[in-house]
């Protein structure tokens, strides 16, 4: 059992990193705050580097790579808060031409949302009616869909949403330490006191224990351990990002630090398939199996 | 990433079945909780069987992979817990195996593994319980022996231990971690009294030992004196790994004795309830992966990471989280001290606080894991 990610896993995702260090920096995240794009070229860019691609057979031009890859860089653009439809085209690349490359920009309507539909060129499922609503991200133009019919969600769109949830319970919890090393009261580091070294030690709790739960269901596929991992990253996402605003203290409350953007983006991603009731009331079933 | 396992473990998971299988019906009944010498007798019995059939030394010997299986198996097939072989096998027996003389490992490591001996453990005190290092029990030399005097809490099976792997004071004047000496005592000399100690749920787990000028010949001694505290920390993480891999297992079977006692009672059409049991099968099959992530972790490395804190941490509140649930379950049964689960629930209640309480063990993950500063 070598339940830790492989040396060619780690280098995709050391690479994907690099890849959005240089191009999805604090100025680029800060400059998406103001208009949020998506970035056509960077979006190419993320076709060629075979972002939309990576799940799709080699023969069919794809990387052939398999959903614990997909989850490794799905965790990398959720940690650097990257914008734009990144689930939809990717699970458009069969489907959808263009989407696979990265020419095309595929938004999703799921459930009573479709994030990106305006900016989108082609968008999946019924969207029939949506209007727009003032997003509370502004990261994420929203669209409701208000006689939306939703079937049951889709694994991989939950796996893949859980991937990108640990990618900010793990940023955030880096934030948080930073800050609370640097951040000088009564002088010494806030985080030499245990009411804060204890909020982040939790946050890296929540964050280990989703990772554990995250990659296991990207390896056995099975929809209980997706619905399961789906759980515990909303969690370590949402609680998280709370937590290193309660860290950052006043700082943590205003526009400037990225903070509420991590905030904001969770709870975004909490909406989608079905929101965690639909995972929950899965779970209790299979217990009386 | 990769969750399966070799032909090898596969082979040893399905020859530990068989055995089990054959075994298992053949065990004595379980004495009861207050039965000491019963308990002692049952647990060194099954850790006897274990060692015929050549299972002795898995704690010690196997990989972290394969002491995962035994663990999972043994609880699944409902075998006996460690029991009053608990500290022999995984702490006083690993500390002689590595700090420990030719002669300490002849003498006491194979009656461990045969299941001969019992050891229990006089580590905290009174006035040394999160802060170990401020322990006071005093050892003076006078010629062969050390003279032993102060009192122990919190240890188990101290009635019906052979040996205690005690932490004593040799040196007062030197730095705390400085001055402390790991001993072997015979649990049957001079000067020893065992005060059993009544827990919150009515029985008596623990016990109290004073100890009143009892002499430990010098030749006990594992380690340099004043050398203690290394000597003990060499294999405080041993276990860390795989220490709740059965109760991971046996808190999955629990919740699903939940569910189908929710449903036959009605409680399931609650949908708050219902979901919160959800919430509890994603929580523990949550800590079975961490188990696993662990497991693979200390296979790459040799030893068991820092993951065993981020662990307990979760694992001791959500064991408390699922006989809370179970006590929503039962309703007004839950005062009932007859239902089932409502000892456990009480007994759920030292998780966040044994081996390490859940602020010290958030203390270490700031500090060890996040490289946070030391508190004031």
């Amino acid at each position: 059992m070598r339940f830790q990610p492989t040396d060619e896993q780690k280098a995709l995702r050391d690479g994907m990193r690099a890849l959005l260090a240089r191009r999805f920096d604090a100025g680029a995240l800060r400059a998406a705050v103001a208009a949020p794009g998506p970035d056509r070229e960077l979006w190419r860019e993320l076709g060629a580097a075979g972002f939309f691609a990576l799940r799709l057979p080699e023969a069919e031009g794809g990387v052939g790579l398999g959903l614990p890859e997909a989850v490794l860089v799905f965790e990398e653009a959720g940690r650097a808060l990257l914008t734009g439809p990144l689930l939809a085209t990717h699970l458009a690349a069969t489907d959808v031409p263009g989407a696979a490359d990265g020419r095309t920009v595929v938004a999703r309507a799921d459930g009573g949302l479709v994030e990106w539909l305006a900016e989108a060129d082609v968008v999946t499922g019924d969207a029939s009616g949506a209007v727009p609503l003032r997003s509370v991200d502004p990261l994420t133009p929203l669209h409701r869909v208000p006689e939306a019919v939703s079937g049951p969600p889709d694994p991989v769109a939950v796996l893949l949403t859980a991937a990108e949830q640990l990618g900010t319970a793990t940023r955030v919890c880096e934030l948080a330490v930073q800050h609370a090393r640097t951040r000088i009261q009564f002088g010494r580091p806030i985080g030499a006191f245990q009411a804060v070294k204890h909020l982040c030690a939790e946050m890296l709790v929540r964050a280990e224990t989703a990772r554990a739960a995250v990659y296991a269901a990207a390896v056995t596929a099975d929809p209980l351990d997706i619905a399961a991992a789906r759980l515990l990253a909303d969690e370590a996402a949402v609680a998280g990002s709370r937590d290193c605003l309660q860290v950052h203290g006043g700082m943590g409350f205003t526009w400037e630090a990225e903070v509420h953007l991590h905030l904001k983006r969770s709870w975004v991603r909490s909406q989608r398939a079905g929101g965690v009731t639909e995972s929950e009331e899965m779970l209790a079933a299979e217990l009386l199996g | 990433m990769d969750l399966s396992y070799t032909p090898e473990e596969e082979d040893f998971r399905a020859r530990l079945r068989e055995w089990l299988a054959k075994v298992l019906p053949g065990l004595p009944p379980k004495p009861r909780p207050e039965d000491w010498p019963g308990r002692r007798a049952y647990d060194l019995g099954w850790q006897r069987a274990l060692h015929d059939a050549g299972y002795a030394d898995v704690h010690w010997d196997a990989s972290p992979t394969v002491r995962l299986i035994f663990l999972e198996e043994t609880e699944r097939a409902g075998a006996p817990y460690v029991g009053a072989n608990f500290v022999g096998l995984l702490h006083a027996g690993p500390t002689i195996a590595a700090e420990g003389t030719e002669e300490q490992r002849a003498r006491w490591l194979a009656p461990i593994l045969r299941g001969d001996e019992v050891w229990c453990q006089g580590f905290s005190e009174p006035d040394a319980g999160s802060d170990l290092a401020a322990l006071r029990t005093r050892a003076w030399r006078d010629g062969d022996d050390y003279v032993v005097s102060g009192a122990k809490i919190w240890t188990s099976h101290a009635e019906v231990a052979d040996w205690c792997e005690l932490l004593v004071r040799t040196d007062p004047a030197a730095p705390r971690h400085q001055g402390i000496t790991w001993l072997a005592m015979p649990m049957d000399a001079p000067g020893i009294t065992v005060r059993p100690l009544r827990t919150l749920a009515g029985s008596a787990e623990f016990a109290e030992v004073f100890l009143d000028e009892v002499r430990v010949p010098v030749a006990n001694r594992v380690g340099a004196e004043n050398d203690g505290w290394r000597v003990t920390m060499v294999t405080l993480s041993f276990e860390r790994g795989t220490a709740f891999v059965g109760e991971v297992v046996a808190c999955r079977r629990v919740l699903g004795e939940l569910a189908r006692a929710a449903h036959a009672n009605g409680g399931w059409d609650d949908p708050v309830l219902r979901r919160r049991l959800g919430r509890l099968n994603a929580e523990f099959r949550a800590l079975w992966r961490l188990t696993q992530w662990n497991v693979s972790e200390a296979e790459g490395r040799g030893v068991p990471g820092t993951g065993g804190s981020v662990f307990k941490l979760r694992y001791s509140h959500a064991r408390q989280e699922l006989y809370d649930a179970a006590a929503a379950v039962l309703g007004p049964d839950a005062l009932d001290l007859d239902r089932p689960w409502v000892l456990d629930r009480l007994s759920s209640l030292s998780y966040t606080i044994a081996a390490g309480t859940s602020q010290i063990q958030r203390n270490i993950v700031a500090e060890r894991i996040l490289g946070l500063p030391k508190g004031p």
